[in-house]
């Protein structure tokens, strides 16, 4: 691909995808390949192939692995790129903990999948929701052209000196993954002057000798892991500029909770990720011709989670119904649910937040669908009750 | 006895080993720790130009307690399972970055060692050695094995020995404890036809640190099985760390031999494999197994006892009839 002028052209995402990995000069890559990432790592190992991009290829025999090496290549100060999906999502999970412990900037993609069993490699957010709470930095691109953009934006992002925490851009699998779509590329000046070469603090130097991964006792482990979360609640400020900078060098701007019709919305569409909130513009429509004062607001950044704008976009509706696709056993319903309604807890005139379970393992969902279970929600949020969740479309 | 260590003559003037201490005193092993051994002396082959990969483990944990530390080099431990990988990714991370000239120094040559326990290399992180080493990255994989993971408690591994008793393969009215052989490891790497495979002793120093020079030298991936006994997980004396040791290779329990260009040779070749029952003139006129309490509940179990001499013995046959340097090995 020409990269030396802006073009529009038309991409499969994970293509696409893997061309912004490529002019974000990536030092080390290490994957394991699985549905639906497969098509990113194929691509970057033929960019690689063909000498287009700079950067040692690993191809590793699993993702406990994969995560590993990344570690490993990181520390050594390599800018470091891996992309997994599901069940490679989950056996990484133990040394997720410790690529954000460490504090290594590495970026990774998730293509969000459902998880066995039983065995489907269809679309949903079960594998990134169960590694909610890893320490990692976790942004949702929802079509082609914000997984392009978002790419340099999140080795920017991860490798700030204020941040250096492992970031993970989720796509959902198929719906967005798998889609041609028009994409406004970048060029490799424009990536280069947005993004500046890694500069890691501390590496494995024989010169400067440093232990990595000593044994914490009691009397550190919880500072440390202070240190942690307060460091991902700041990255936020890092996120909004790099968003901001962004927007102002290439006109798209991008922001941690974004807003659709919301103005004088009294209930509120609330997704995450491509496939629902890309469909539910349409149902907001739909809602808004028949006269409904229905908004919608998108999740663009799960981690760290932005209370003061969720709060700042719900406080004084009446009405607020989120889309999980995924669910949290034997729990409070979804995920993503159960967060909005910690937020909100103890707001005065808090709207009751419903939350809806939909879309699991590839299962489609429609505009009409959204439209009729707003319609429901804004009947049981005057007259009740509304169950702790409910799954949609279930076949009895 | 006859020692074939002729071609490591100059190893043996201990004046030409190195004074400089890479993993440093004041770390937390127990007393006559046969692995702590190991890493003073591995550390002592290789030098400064060395990054340590360590997997979660008793060399891992008596090292790092935060904020001291052992090693005098750089140092990283993630986890159990994965130290192979994370040696891979350093070594892969070095080779890229000098490659686009982005490495911090210009030292010729840097080596990326990455250390594991026999639970850590032969059980749990199997899988990820066997990548690492398919993959051929340039760095040394040396697994000390104290044959049980002592860290957690001295529980049975895929190196512990037939008939050991360990707190989950503990002997009783139903058992004698450990109930499978040793996991071959050495042939297991060198199953991979990898440059460089060899086996050493911590009571054979400068044959192991020549073979740790060795295998951080080759190009590729190297790997050492060094023994190294536990007093505290074997029951045994602290002072008897080193005698097990060297009797395990006099036994032919643990033979020490390398594989290198196709070729296996045997280092310390043993005519008359002494008796791991009956070693009379050995130190406190023990024999192998009485010595240690882990075989304890063998003492008038003479079938098993014979079962594990015959056994040692036909091993270390077998291992003979392979190797190129002595009468009757392959030529
Ligand atoms: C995935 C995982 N499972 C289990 C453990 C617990 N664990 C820590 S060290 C260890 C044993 C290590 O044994 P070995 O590798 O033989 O080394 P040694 O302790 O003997 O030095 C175990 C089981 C762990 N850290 N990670
Ligand atoms: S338990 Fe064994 S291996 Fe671990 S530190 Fe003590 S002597 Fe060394």
């Amino acid at each position: 691909m020409h990269d030396d002028v802006r073009r529009r052209i038309g991409i499969e995402v994970s293509l696409g995808h893997a061309e912004a990995v490529k002019l974000c000069n990536v030092d080390a890559i290490a994957a394991y390949p699985i549905t639906p990432q497969t098509h990113i790592v194929e691509h970057l190992s033929e960019l690689c192939a063909d000498g287009e991009i700079d950067a040692a290829y690993v191809p590793v025999e699993s993702e406990h692995s994969a995560m590993s090496a990344c570690i490993g290549m990181s520390a050594t100060g390599c800018r470091t790129f891996t992309a997994t999906s599901s069940q490679g999502l989950a056996l990484m999970h133990e040394v997720l903990f410790i690529a954000s412990g460490m504090r290594f900037p590495i970026v990774m993609t998730v293509v969000n999948r459902a998880l066995s069993a039983p065995l489907n490699i269809w679309g949903d957010q079960s594998d990134i929701m169960a590694n909610r709470d890893i320490g990692w930095i976790q942004l949702f691109g929802n079509n082609g052209q914000e997984c392009y953009d978002l790419t340099p934006m999140c080795f920017k992002i991860a490798e700030d000196h204020r941040v250096l925490l492992p970031t993970i851009l989720n796509i959902d699998g198929f719906t967005v993954s798998h889609v041609v779509e028009p994409i406004e590329t970048l060029t490799r000046e424009d990536v280069d002057g947005f993004l500046p070469p890694y500069e890691p603090v501390l590496r494995l130097d024989v010169d400067k000798p440093a232990m990595f991964g000593a044994v914490g006792h009691p009397d550190v482990y919880t500072e440390v892991k202070k240190v942690l979360d307060d460091t991902l609640i700041a990255s936020r400020t890092v996120i909004d500029e790099v968003f901001e900078e962004f927007g102002q060098r290439f006109g798209r701007t991008y922001k941690a909770v974004e807003e659709y019709r919301t103005e004088d919305a009294d209930t509120i569409v609330f997704t995450i990720g491509g496939t629902i909130g890309e469909i539910a513009h349409v149902s907001v429509d739909a809602l808004r011709a028949e006269g409904h004062k229905v908004g919608q607001v998108l999740l663009r950044v799960w981690r760290p989670f932005p209370y003061d704008d969720i709060r700042r976009v719900l406080d004084g509706r009446k009405c607020v119904v989120v889309y999980d696709r995924a669910l949290s056993f034997g729990g409070p319903g979804g995920p993503v649910a159960s967060e909005i309604r910690a937020a909100m807890y103890g707001r005065p005139g808090a709207p009751p937040i419903h939350s809806i379970v939909a879309a699991l393992g590839g299962r489609d969902i429609r505009w009409r669908h959204i439209v009729d279970q707003v319609k429901q929600a804004q009947i049981r949020a005057l007259e009740g009750p509304f169950p702790p969740y409910e799954m949609v479309g279930v076949r009895q | 006895m006859t020692a074939n260590l002729t071609n490591n003559f100059e190893v043996f003037a201990p004046r030409l080993v190195s004074q400089d201490e890479i993993f440093t005193s004041g770390h937390r092993a127990c007393q006559g720790c046969g692995p702590a051994t190991a890493l003073r002396q591995i550390g002592k082959a290789i030098g400064r130009e060395l990054i340590v990969c360590n997997a979660t483990g008793c060399m891992e944990i008596v090292a790092s307690p935060y904020p001291f530390s052992a090693w005098e080099v750089p140092w990283i431990h993630v986890a159990f399972e994965n130290t192979a990988a994370i040696a891979s990714g350093v070594a892969a991370g070095i080779e890229v970055l000098r490659r686009k000239g982005k490495f911090y120094t210009n030292h010729e040559k840097i080596t990326v060692l990455g250390i594991g326990g026999d639970g850590g290399t032969m059980d749990i992180g199997l899988q990820a050695l066997s990548g690492a080493l398919e993959r051929g990255h340039d760095f040394l994989y040396i697994c000390y094995d104290n044959e049980a993971y002592m860290n957690t408690g001295i529980q049975r591994s895929s190196g512990t020995p037939f008939g050991a008793s360990t707190t989950t393969s503990p002997s009783g009215k139903a058992s004698f404890g450990q109930k499978t052989n040793k996991k071959n490891f050495a042939e297991i790497c060198i199953a991979h036809d990898i440059p460089y495979v060899a086996t050493a002793s911590v009571s054979h120093p400068s044959d192991l640190m020549a073979k740790v020079k060795k295998g951080a030298e080759v190009k590729g991936p190297a790997v050492l099985h060094v023994f190294a006994p536990c007093p505290t997980g074997w029951r045994c004396g602290s002072e008897l760390t080193i005698r097990l040791a060297r009797m395990a290779v006099e036994t032919g329990i643990f033979p020490l031999y390398e594989y290198e260009n196709h070729e296996y040779r045997l280092n310390v070749d043993i005519d008359e494999l002494r008796d791991i029952r009956e070693y009379a003139d050995c130190f406190e006129k023990r024999p192998y197994m009485e010595s240690q309490g882990r075989f304890r509940h063998l003492k008038n179990e003479d079938e098993i006892l014979a079962t594990i001499q015959s056994e040692v013995r036909e091993r270390y046959m077998r291992l003979r009839a392979k190797c190129a340097n002595v009468s009757g090995g392959r030529r």
